[in-house]
């Protein structure tokens, strides 16, 4: 059972995150260890086992870029690879890194920070809107790509957080 | 027509048998116990009237433990054998202890191998754990003497930042007390069931938990009736006793006192230190009077208060904008912020919330009861009283868990706020032809290398098939339970051989010290082993028909072919007579018995379950 047949919904990037939550909720009271602590041991793992299940597909489906790179696991799409990336947008991380860098070495660096985090988000969002259409339209490949940098600016960010509770 | 009876699976409690629950608070400085009285759910106080059971305990030679009030009194002229704070040091090492910058005025022993500190008392070396079996055990006999019975399980909360080794010790505490611990529950969970169930409250709530020792935010967000923890940070080593020691620090300085003062000296100190706080938390100027051996006076002002302890506060307020940022929210979101613990009645430590979440923290609930009160509602739902309570919990784990790799890095396997529970695989293979074992070292925390996380345990893998290197596929499941504790299973793929694992905990006791201990303490060493082993199998037969009887009830008549049928109800019969006797093995085998044949049912009815769910449709609306 693939973590869209757990929540009985098709496999899609689009999806309506309300509407999941509501079926991890229904399932979970169903399936969650709570409901069987009086239960035969055989059931109990029974029950653990589907409340893993559960709770790894809602993890997965929830979030844009794991929903992403599952939908292409899917597809037999290798995640993995660590071919090049283009260099354009290399140079840009790489500018991007050195600006964090330096944020670092301010004595006074909240403003700049905050700003620095929303820049990123906004590419985010940003990348997840292009995600869509490239689901939409199956172009799987350049979805992987988009992935890619997903992960990249995602790496950025939680630096950019941890460097802001540093500072905090 | 007949109404169909609707039990999903899962629900068998025998509806005529109400079964006697509690919840139990065991906090750093006081400990309660709660249960639900006539439909409602109260702390359960002593003979004198107190609610609060002080968590202390004064061991003298060859005498019964003293807990709470009594042993308080022995704390200024005996302290070494007067343990306080044990909480402090459940699942940590002494050098943990240090670090952590906790005084604490008791004579440690240091031994070889031993992760677990122990304490040097006239009643012998006593570790935190039994320490705090002795506190569980005080409220269960106050327990049992109020509800007129057997307790049949409690729930114990624990701090939400609590990690594995720490949650270990608590459930090991109460396996001592002779306990059965139907769930670990965090406290901040356990507040926001109290909270929300009294207020009816439905949106996403913030929950302030300052405690004596120890801090958590929680951010949940209430739904019909389902507690869903979105995230939660804290500080396990963090709370009203630092708090009390700062302010004795600076009556120490400006009074002239040595840092070295001895250990009843402290002591004395840390109890002016807290009269002066409590004073200025409804007074502006608070009078200090040191008698005695050193004589002082002085005062000390909100003003000065303020300065002292606005460190420790900027210390909470770090975690409650991590939990936010993991959560993916800002403060605009949080419709409540509730205040739990005894510290958050601290005028600045309500300002100071209030300033980081822009709105003032709700106050009127009393911050020591509501952990235990909740405690109480989930223990009350889960021993099985409300089959038909749509309450639901779902907590996460606090700290990410991680393998150390290469380097003496930390590979994280199951991310910090991933619900539970949860299970992660990961593969590992040989490197050396004919390889038969291997050490995974578990570690848990944030940062990056091992040497920065808390080392959980050792697990030694052996009894890997002999192969050449690279070829032995070995699966290695990491779980985390929904009490929040780890465990670890490996097979060998390629021969689906399973390697033995042995783990060393780092700072948790080994399941042979819990049989050693439980053998050592008087009360279980008069407790008939054989008879408790015999009610043990007749209560597990019991639940094994019950549950089968409801199921049967319920969808029998188109979940089990004929055939199937009589062969259970054969096999049903069997145990009935069996578990009359008194043969523990017949019974265990009519259990495993009735299990085996019962397995693909039980499966069949899990999935239509889950299927009903996912539909959306219930039995009565087909």
């Amino acid at each position: 059972m693939n973590h869209f047949e757990v929540f009985n919904l098709p496999v899609s990037f689009e999806i309506d995150t309300d509407n999941l939550a509501q079926r991890y909720r229904d399932l979970q009271h169903v399936v969650h260890p709570d409901k069987y602590v009086n239960a035969p041991d055989r059931e109990r793992r029974l029950a653990m086992q589907k409340a893993v299940q559960v709770n790894e597909a809602f993890q997965i489906l929830k979030n844009p870029l794991d929903r992403g790179l599952y939908i292409l696991q899917l597809q037999g799409i290798e995640t993995n690879d660590n071919s090049a990336m283009d260099s354009e947008f290399l140079t840009e991380q790489m500018d991007l890194r050195e600006e964090l860098a330096d944020l670092r070495e301010k004595t006074q660096p909240f403003n700049a920070l905050s700003n620095f985090i929303n820049r990123l988000e906004k590419n985010k969002t940003f990348l997840i809107d292009i995600l869509s259409q490239q689901f939409a339209q199956k172009e799987y490949q350049l979805a992987l790509e988009s992935t890619k940098k997903f992960q990249f600016f995602k790496r950025l960010h939680e630096e950019a957080l941890s460097l802001e509770e540093d500072f905090f | 027509m007949a109404l169909l009876q609707i039990s999903e699976p899962g629900q068998y409690a025998d509806p005529h048998q109400h079964r006697i629950a509690a919840g139990i608070d065991l906090g750093t400085t006081n400990s309660l116990v709660a249960s639900i009285r006539s439909g409602l759910a109260e702390t359960l106080p002593d003979i004198e009237g107190h609610h609060l059971l002080p968590s202390i305990v004064h061991y003298a030679k060859e005498e019964p433990a003293i807990v709470g009030n009594a042993a308080k009194q022995f704390a200024n002229t005996d302290p070494l054998n007067t343990i306080a704070s044990a909480k402090r040091l459940m699942g940590r090492g002494l050098k943990d202890i240090k670090t952590t910058g906790t005084r604490l005025p008791y004579d440690f022993i240091e031994k070889e191998g031993q992760g677990m500190p122990m304490i040097r008392t006239a009643a012998g070396d006593k570790s935190p754990v039994q320490v705090s079996a002795d506190i569980l055990n005080a409220l269960k006999k106050r327990a049992e003497e109020t509800l007129d019975g057997e307790l049949s399980g409690v729930v114990i909360t624990v701090p939400a930042y609590f990690d594995d080794a720490q949650r270990q010790a608590t459930k090991d505490a109460a396996t001592l007390a002779g306990l059965n611990v139907l769930r670990l529950l965090n406290e901040p969970t356990a507040a926001a069931v109290a909270y929300g169930l009294d207020k009816g409250a439905e949106g996403i709530y913030a929950i302030y938990d300052l405690g004596g020792g120890t801090f958590d935010i929680s951010i949940l967000r209430l739904h019909h009736g389902v507690f869903e923890v979105m995230a939660t940070a804290g500080n396990s080593a963090l709370g009203g006793d630092d708090i009390d020691r700062t302010i004795a620090q600076w009556i120490m300085q400006e009074a002239n006192i040595a840092d070295d003062a001895e250990h009843h000296h402290i002591r004395q100190l840390l109890d002016v230190a807290r009269t002066a706080k409590e004073t200025l938390t409804t007074q502006d100027i608070a009078p200090i009077q040191l008698e005695g051996h050193i004589k002082w006076q002085g005062e000390l002002t909100h003003a000065q208060l303020n300065q002292l302890i606005d460190p420790l506060i900027h210390k909470t307020i770090i975690p409650c904008r991590r939990a936010m940022r993991d959560a993916g929210l800002t403060v605009e979101h949080i419709k409540e912020i509730v205040m739990v613990g005894g510290a958050t009645r601290m005028p600045r430590v309500r300002e100071k919330v209030g300033d980081f979440f822009k709105r003032s923290p709700h106050t009127d609930i009393d911050p020591d009861k509501v952990v235990a009160i909740g405690a109480a509602i989930q223990a009350d739902i889960l021993a099985g009283n409300k089959p038909d309570d749509e309450m639901l919990l779902l907590d996460v784990i606090p700290l990410s868990l991680g393998l150390e790799t290469m380097g003496g890095l930390s590979e994280k396997i199951i991310p910090r706020n991933t619900t539970i529970p949860v299970a992660k695989a990961q593969e590992f293979t040989t490197f050396k032809d004919g390889q038969t074992a291997m050490l995974l070292h578990i570690v848990q925390g944030e940062r990056e290398l091992v040497l920065d996380c808390r080392s959980l345990a050792r697990f030694e893998l052996r009894r890997i098939p002999k192969m050449v290197a690279g070829s032995a596929r070995i699966r290695v499941t990491f779980q985390v339970d929904a009490d929040g504790l780890l465990s670890v299973s490996a097979t060998e793929e390629t021969t689906g051989v399973h390697s033995e694992i042995i783990v060393k905990p780092s700072y948790g006791l080994q399941d042979n010290d819990i049989e050693r201990m439980l053998k050592d303490s008087l009360e279980h060493a008069k407790y008939d082993i054989a008879a408790r082993t015999l009610r043990e199998q007749q209560v597990e037969a019991d639940s094994v028909i019950n549950a089968l009887r409801a199921a049967i009830k319920a969808d029998g008549h188109h979940l089990l072919k004929h055939q199937e049928f009589l062969k259970i109800n054969a096999a049903l019969n069997d145990l009935l007579k069996i578990k009359e006797g008194t043969d523990v093995k017949a019974i265990k085998k009519a259990i495993e018995h009735l299990d085996n044949i019962t397995q693909s049912y039980a499966e069949r009815r899990m999935d239509s379950a889950i299927h009903r769910a996912v539909k959306g449709q219930h039995v009565d609306e087909l």
